[in-house]
């Protein structure tokens, strides 16, 4: 009993801040409908001023506490809610989703261009004398330790008097339920708003700035546990209580600490679960809370004020542009192709390998976002379950990487089928965070593994042959990865042109809908996550094989964040849109690393794709349908309006034929609708 | 009010000087995104009369009443309110010009208390002090209220929850209030008595201007009719040169039910 309570103590702390971020989560989600993943974002930045102030510019501690907690955080949130999320209050929860994801990437990455990405160490604490250790019999605790817990119940029990008893409060709860309803009693739900985005901005600063000291280090790394144990810890309070909330972290921290405590040191399961502790809870959570789906979705009375979402029109393409692709695109196949192959410098060649490898991976997020409407955090996750997959079979038995591909392939989707199968109880948010969980237990509990990922050392994976030819030259590889990404490519547009994609677009536009019609809504969604997860693992045996080696650090969370930021950037309904940003990634990574080392402070700008990237995706919001896919609709109908200024008789007469096919039944009905409105491109493209 | 100044306010000219215009609503045009819901909507509500708003299904009704209170932006068009433009306002700028909307369907807040509903309601319009005693107003004219005072406002029944939305508009006047279905879904004699509700709360100086399906109440109350269409105004003028042309506009079931013989054909 004596050890457990030892093993106890450290958590509480902890706890009490996971609970202070979870009370910040849950406050925004309830009054703006947003799940704020950018808060663990938040937290580090106030932690990085915090530190910087202190540490770097000698500033007292109150004035740093000051300016990083009361100032920068608040303002963060509020400037955020002005600027986009404001904006975006009637979209669909995947698209707040997607801006939240984006600035959890990319508000590090500007950290850094600003400030240099060096982790700083043993960062001040904002208590005074935190070392000193108080003895309670044979138990002792630091004054730290017990100030973090004070603060934390005092925050927590204003919050809750604040709600319970003032003006603010009361108008707070009444914006939960219908910020027009609130609007409706004379009230600015706008300035409600903004204040609880300072409000819980302020949480999260103040988690930042207490979380730093107990890990003696300010990395973004930590913050993102941070966020996906507060994400636990409010899921444990059902999203709506306070008390539950506070309880529900402390009892995470306590449960992480005691179980660091009992298992074998330095042991898999000692240095994986702890950090994987919280999304195990939450993944069961989930799983085993059916009032929790409910709480998700917050439903507004006045919500007919919004327009619908837009119709699933096919977009239309002039006949005489669609001939000038049906030339055009094998022309540039072909000197792509044979440039690759002969003037193209051999490492030049092998970044475009990636690129292609890259452009497998984000077929996996076309298929599974843009054809199933799911969002999955966890691709990388399933690239990485398909690269060990190829490296270990080739590794001990001897099995050429084209087989290995394929077994990790169906592994990965075998591995996809376990995963979708609790996500057909949830989707939209929570399917979102249950893969997140399922990504971070696959980094730091399975890819560890000696016989999965080997842990840091990572697998080898060869370049596969075919009898005799041998794939192990650069260029040579780089047409099989063509070949490969070519048959992916028309998998993928098969099955979107067949019954499963049909079935899939009725699945979008109204689950319910598609389900009066016989549609089985959950077979369809396990058939795209499997589909989904084996294009990813295909993708990962591919980009194996590319690098020759391939560890855990490969497959990493984070890059499944940045792989759906990515590929909704470019366009997530399209195949062009994911190779576009398979290309993309590569390219601008390898420009980018051509900035020079000196002056030091050029360093900083390594990286910087992911913050154009992030960039990208907040374009989402004016253009669900994607940044590159958007600039091509626009460039197609503005030469199509060329060509019938300028064109011969013969196309006029082609073009307004497949104007009017489409415009005029929906124009008769909606005299305001323009021609094929935006956020559709599901019959058209390739 | 004697029904010759409405009729002669109603048939427009020279009529401003008899009853001033409250909510003048000129060539109005909105849409849902691509979806346009109103082509230039024009009419006007005196001040101190009842106007019905009537339309069949889909005719733009309740777009109407949203935009005049400032919930979807108006594309095209002006909407004067009190003399004062009010077109693209928030619509909490609107309600604190004394226009009070009761949106179709609930228009309680379901997760507060009756009491914090009400509180909610007073405590802008009256300020800390004054809020004690308009409980005590509200309470008294509907006791039922009183007793349910803790209860969440979802929990309510139908008639209770319109109760309480009226019992906000009691305390405050506006000078224009707009119920959107206040009738809908509600047994007959319930809504008999929400609708001598609205008579009172127009006898002490509020305007009303009543959107229904359900005509024969609407009309009831009502002195001045506005007909919708297809997002146009087809009929404007005194309920009694309305005639046959309610039969003609409205689906069968609602223009002949004039009495108060249920809203069987409503649910």
């Amino acid at each position: 009993m004596s050890t457990f309570i030892t093993y106890l103590i450290p958590g509480v702390p902890v706890g009490c801040v996971y609970a202070l971020m979870a009370v910040g989560l849950v406050l925004c989600y309830k009054t703006s409908g947003v799940f704020n993943l950018a808060f663990g974002a938040q937290a580090y930045v106030s932690a990085l001023v915090f530190y910087l102030t202190v540490e770097s510019l000698g500033w007292p501690i109150w004035a740093g506490a000051l300016v990083a907690i009361v100032l920068v955080s608040p303002a963060i949130g509020v400037g955020l809610d002005r600027l986009l999320f404001r904006h975006i209050r009637a979209a669909p929860s995947l698209v707040k989703l997607v801006v939240a994801l984006a600035l959890l990437i990319g508000i590090p990455t500007t950290m850094k261009l600003l400030f240099g990405s060096a982790t700083r160490l043993n960062p001040p604490s904002i208590i005074a004398n935190a070392n000193v250790v108080y003895h309670f019999g044979s138990y002792y605790v630091s004054r730290g330790d017990v100030v973090t817990v004070l603060v934390t119940l005092v925050v927590v029990a204003a919050l809750g008097i604040l709600f319970r008893y003032s003006e603010i409060g009361l108008h707070m709860r009444a914006a939960v339920e219908s910020p027009r309803m609130l609007q409706l009693s004379g009230i600015s739900a706008e300035r409600v708003g903004a204040f609880s985005w300072g409000l819980s901005s302020f949480l999260a600063g103040l988690a930042g700035v207490l979380l730093a000291p107990l890990f003696s280090r300010v990395s973004s790394l930590d913050f993102t546990t941070l966020l996906v144990s507060a994400i636990a810890a409010a899921a444990l309070g059902s999203l709506t209580s306070l008390p539950l909330t506070l309880v529900g972290g402390i009892v995470l921290g306590i449960g992480q600490a005691v179980l660091t405590g009992y298992l074998p040191l330095n042991s898999v399961l000692a240095t994986g679960l702890r950090p994987a502790f919280p999304f195990v809870v939450l993944v069961v959570l989930l799983l085993v809370m059916p009032g929790l789906r409910g709480a998700m979705e917050v439903t507004d009375p006045l919500s007919g004020c919004d327009p619908p979402p837009p119709p699933l029109a096919a977009s239309v393409r002039d006949p005489r542009l669609d001939r000038v692709a049906r030339i055009g695109f094998p022309i540039f196949l072909a000197v792509f192709v044979i440039s690759a192959l002969t003037w193209v410098p051999s490492f030049w060649v092998f970044i475009l390998t990636q690129g292609l490898a890259f452009s497998i991976m984000f077929l996996s997020i076309t298929v599974l976002t843009g054809m199933g409407g799911q969002i999955s955090l966890c691709q990388a996750a399933f690239a990485g379950f398909g690269a060990f997959t190829a490296g270990q079979l080739a590794m001990h038995l001897g099995l050429s990487v084209i087989v290995g591909a394929l077994v990790g392939g169906v592994i990965a989707a075998a591995v996809g089928v376990l995963v979708a199968i609790p996500a057909l109880r949830l989707g939209g948010i929570a399917l979102a965070l249950a893969t997140l969980a399922f990504s971070l237990l696959a980094d730091n509990v399975l890819f560890p593994l000696g016989w999965l990922g080997n842990g840091a050392t990572g697998v080898t994976v060869p370049r596969p042959a075919i009898g005799p030819i041998s794939f192990a030259g650069t260029r040579a590889f780089f047409l099989l990865a063509l070949v490969a990404l070519a048959i992916c490519s028309t998998i993928v547009i098969m099955v979107r042109r067949g019954m499963t994609g049909r079935y899939l677009a009725a699945i979008r536009g109204s689950e319910l809908a598609a389900s009066t019609v016989g549609i089985n809504v959950a077979k369809q969604k396990v058939i795209v996550f499997a589909l989904s997860a084996g294009l990813a693992g295909v993708g990962g045996a591919v980009y194996a094989s590319t690098q020759g080696s391939v560890s855990p650090t490969d497959f990493n969370y984070f890059f499944s964040l940045v792989f759906v930021v990515l590929v909704v950037t470019t366009g997530v309904k399209t195949v062009e849109g994911a190779i576009n940003a398979g290309m993309a990634y590569v390219i601008l990574a390898q420009l980018l690393s051509y900035i020079p080392d000196h002056p030091a402070w050029l360093q900083r700008f390594s990286g910087i794709e992911i913050l154009l990237f992030a960039l990208g995706a907040l374009g989402y919001v004016i253009h669900p349908e994607g940044v590159v896919e958007f600039q091509k609709r626009f460039w197609t109908e503005r030469i199509a309006r060329m060509l019938d200024r300028f064109g011969s008789e013969e196309g006029e007469a082609e073009g307004k034929d497949a104007s009017d096919g489409l415009g005029s039944p929906v124009a008769g009905m909606f005299p305001a609708v323009p021609r094929a409105p935006g956020g559709s491109g599901d019959a058209g493209g390739w | 009010m004697s029904s010759e100044l409405i009729e002669q306010a109603a048939s427009g000219v020279g009529a401003a000087a008899v009853a001033p215009v409250l909510l003048d609503v000129d060539s109005v045009e909105a849409s849902y995104g691509p979806y346009r819901a109103l082509f230039g909507v024009s009419f006007k509500v005196f001040e101190g009369s009842a106007t019905a708003l009537l339309g069949s299904n889909g005719a733009g009704k309740s777009t109407v009443s949203r935009v005049v209170s400032g919930l979807v932006p108006v594309t095209s068009g002006r909407i004067t309110f009190g003399g004062q433009d009010v077109t693209g306002m928030p619509a909490w700028k609107i309600a604190r010009l004394g226009l009070a909307h009761a949106p179709e369907g609930r228009s309680v807040f379901g997760s507060l208390t009756v009491l914090e509903n009400l509180r909610l309601a007073f405590r802008r319009s009256l300020g800390k002090d004054a809020v004690a005693a308009a409980l005590d107003a509200a309470f008294s004219e509907f006791p039922r209220l009183r007793e349910r005072q803790s209860q969440l406002g979802g929990t309510l029944s139908g008639g209770e929850q319109r109760m309480l939305a009226l019992a906000k508009v009691l305390a405050v006047p506006p000078r224009l209030l707009i119920v959107d279905e206040l009738s809908l879904g509600l047994a007959p004699k319930i809504a008999d008595e929400v609708f001598e509700r609205l008579a009172a709360i127009r006898s002490r100086g509020t305007s009303l201007l009543v959107v229904e399906q359900h005509v024969g109440r609407a009309l009831e109350l009502a002195d001045t009719v506005v007909l919708l269409a297809k997002g146009l105004v087809s009929y404007e003028g005194p309920v009694s040169e309305l005639g046959d042309l309610a039969h003609q506009v409205l689906p069968a079931g609602d223009g002949r039910q004039r009495g108060r013989n249920g809203t069987a054909s409503d649910a």
